[in-house]
């Protein structure tokens, strides 16, 4: 899809994380939670790539298999030049300063014991031999690039606010230069006043630092502002992997149109006219997923073949990939054929 | 050193329990003096002055000889030949009529009416060492008198300098073996709860195998092989104490091995070791310091019940628990039984009392002024 201009930084090959499940007297391995479920993506030199979906979908456990903090069942995460998933404990750490994360709760993702400058200056003791005067000057540099007072290095965690705590993780991950940054959700734990302040700290960073970003979030108005591109998950697969503009503008794939129609509009003429998509019925179970199309007990545009095969993830317009039979090559007629015979599989789609 | 504005929390609160500062200074002054044990009790002067010349016979070896006297043995101060061989700087005269020089010399400076360069003795408050036989001139279990303000034992030692070294020996044996069962607790149970998974399993079984040994008769057996001594007793102590520490860290480290900064140190590549010690034991510190008071009794506890039962120390050794014994076996001379008594209630109430206090100022969910 890109010609030979950027390069992607990462490529994830068909990743896996199945989680066992053991049951009985003998702890027998009776199932897997498939957590994700063979997805495939690129991520371009300084892009942000979102990654949206509802809870439980599995966003959080790419994030952290990406960063190999899962051993993933299956797949390939070449990050910078170098499969993550396969590189040995010494490798693997070696490999660490390039990649980086920023967590969901920044309460819980600081050591409540450690002084800020203890706990930015962590990596740099991990991974450098420098001096403590020279430490210390990157602790403050650090601190400055995140917006952080210089008299606050020897305070505790707990005398922070929430966006004051987040952008001390954010300066734990800039610590080590990397070139690969995962935002677990960095703003759901946020005041809503606080999220666009370090939204715009991760932009200006990346513009400065020219980072790569994987942003995960169920914020789709944040994703819409901060990502280049927008990876849709369903139940541990991408449904779709499009271009932020051309996604909002008209999602191609069922679950991607009726994520999206719940998105805000701040127009009220549009607002008033906009059609929603509630889905009805609950995500089905990961140990358990449906046999064809992950989306088929609730998708409105069902049909026969959605319940037998699962859809591989094509493009199907220039750079945008969906995963539907809808846009096959031969697409047999949509919705309407379907919806008949569908009521005994318990799936509804309501329009409104 | 700077106590974090957490420590400074916690020492506020200590101080708010009146009866554990109180009961921790009490005990800090006790243990404080019977550190210095060979200062107060002791058969040996403290400072000698002979001749001019001044002598620490409490950390030094002298012969008689050396204060003018015939024996190459080390001098008996007690002795009152040798007492007044000091006094007069070595005058002959001494083995004639050591109590009528050793009154001249005191009182004039002369020995048989000849000047001499007149010395004195400094002794301990209590002239006694623990195995220091006492010459009382009655029977065996004395009575308390001015000689021996405590009485006397069994074997004729002042009781008063046993009990002395006798809590240094018990509170040091506790102290050494609690410190060596939490350092080998904490390890295991961290890695234990760190892995979990199989490790966890195993370790576990082992530790369930290992506790059901009775220990007891272990001791008996080890201590009929080898020569009874305190390093085999704290050796043995801490192979049949170290799993007491083990469920309480493991489970503090199962539930933070999945906190989410426990995570993030992972993705910054902080090896296994670091996090445990670095970021999960400081966290986990709370409960294992809560625990600790039990052990620190406990043993104390232990040793005197392996005292007691003759299976402890070596009879030599001032012990607490062999004070008890022996009071079993004389119960015409009460005053072993009492001392011993109190000895232990004022002991372990104290240490329960500050245990009660730091455990008070450790937990988080307790609120003071």
């Amino acid at each position: 899809m890109f010609d030979d201009g950027p390069r992607p930084l990462v490529q994830v090959q068909d990743l896996r994380m199945y989680f066992p499940i053991f049951s009985g007297i003998f702890r027998r391995h009776t199932g897997d939670v498939k957590a994700v479920d063979g997805i495939s993506f690129d991520i371009v030199e300084g892009e942000t790539l979102g990654l949206v979906g509802e809870s439980g979908c599995g966003k959080s456990t790419v994030g952290r298999a990406l960063l190999r903090l899962y051993n993933i069942t299956s797949g390939r995460v070449i990050i910078d030049g170098e499969d993550v998933a396969s590189l040995g404990p010494e490798a693997l750490r070696k490999k660490r300063p390039t990649m980086q994360m920023v967590f969901q709760d920044p309460q819980a993702s600081l050591n409540p014991r450690m002084t800020l400058a203890r706990i930015i200056g962590e990596p740099l003791n991990e991974h450098t031999d420098w001096s403590t005067a020279r430490k210390l000057d990157r602790i403050y540099e650090l601190m400055d690039a995140v917006g952080l007072n210089r008299r606050f290095a020897n305070r505790y965690p707990h005398e922070f606010s929430g966006g004051q705590r987040q952008r001390i993780g954010i300066a734990r991950a800039l610590a080590l230069n990397p070139k690969f940054i995962v935002c677990d959700e960095p703003i759901a734990a946020l005041d809503v006043s606080i999220q666009a302040q370090v939204v715009n700290l991760l932009e200006d960073l990346q513009e400065k630092l020219g980072l790569t970003y994987l942003f995960i979030s169920h914020d789709l108005s944040m994703v819409r502002h901060i990502a280049d591109r927008v990876a849709v998950m369903y139940l541990g697969r991408i449904a779709e992997l499009s271009p932020r503009d051309p996604l909002y503008a008209k999602p191609l794939h069922p679950y991607a149109e009726a994520l999206l129609s719940a998105v805000n509009e701040p127009d009220p003429v549009r607002a008033a006219n906009r059609r929603r998509i509630i889905l009805t019925g609950d995500v089905p179970s990961p140990a358990n997923p449906p046999k064809g199309c992950n989306f088929c007990t609730r998708c409105p545009k069902v049909f026969d073949r959605c319940r037998t095969e699962k859809p591989e993830l094509r493009e199907v317009e220039t750079g945008r990939f969906v995963a539907c039979h809808l846009f096959d090559d031969k697409p047999q007629a949509a919705g309407s054929t379907g919806a008949s015979e569908a009521n005994e599989r318990n799936q509804q789609g309501v329009t409104q | 050193m700077r106590l974090s504005p957490l420590n400074q929390r916690r020492w506020r609160n200590f101080k708010a329990n009146r009866r554990a500062y109180w009961s921790l200074w009490i005990f800090l002054l006790l243990y404080g003096i019977t550190l210095c044990a060979e200062l107060i009790a002791n058969d040996r002067p403290l400072l000698v002055k002979y001749n001019g010349e001044y002598y620490t016979p409490f950390l030094k070896f002298y012969s008689e000889q050396t204060f003018g006297g015939d024996l190459r043995t080390e001098a008996k101060y007690s002795a009152v030949e040798v007492q007044c061989l000091i006094a007069s700087a070595g005058s002959l005269d001494c083995w004639d009529d050591p109590e009528g020089i050793l009154a001249e010399v005191t009182e004039k400076d002369t020995a048989l009416g000849e000047p001499v360069n007149a010395g004195w003795i400094i002794a301990p408050i209590i002239p006694y060492r623990f195995d220091t036989i006492v010459d009382t001139g009655g029977v065996a279990p004395g009575p308390p008198s001015r000689q021996n303000w405590l009485g006397t034992d069994d074997t004729s030692r002042d009781i008063l300098a046993r009990v002395i070294y006798g809590f240094r020996l018990s509170v040091s044996f506790a102290l050494v073996v609690t410190l060596l069962t939490s350092i080998i607790g904490i390890i295991a149970g961290a890695v234990q709860g760190y892995f979990g998974g199989l490790t966890d399993l195993i370790f576990q079984r082992v530790i369930e195998l290992w506790g059901s040994m009775p220990s007891l008769y272990v001791i008996i057996i080890v201590t009929a092989f080898w020569e009874k001594s305190v390093l085999l007793l704290v050796i043995l102590m801490v192979i049949f104490g170290w799993t007491s520490l083990v469920g309480v860290v493991r489970a503090e480290f199962l539930r933070a091995r999945n906190f989410e900064y426990v995570r993030a140190a992972r993705a910054l590549g902080v090896g296994d070791i670091q996090i445990m010690f670095r970021h999960m034991l400081p966290n986990a510190m709370v409960a294992t310091l809560t625990m600790l008071p039990f052990i620190i009794t406990g043993t104390i506890g232990s040793l005197a019940m392996l005292d007691y039962l003759g299976f402890g120390l070596p009879s030599s050794a001032p012990s607490l628990g062999q004070l008890s014994r022996q009071a079993q076996g004389n119960l015409q001379a009460p005053w072993l039984a009492w001392t011993a008594f109190f000895t232990f209630a004022v002991m372990l109430s104290l240490l329960v009392f500050i245990f009660e206090g730091i455990r008070d100022a450790f937990d988080p969910r307790k609120t003071f002024r």
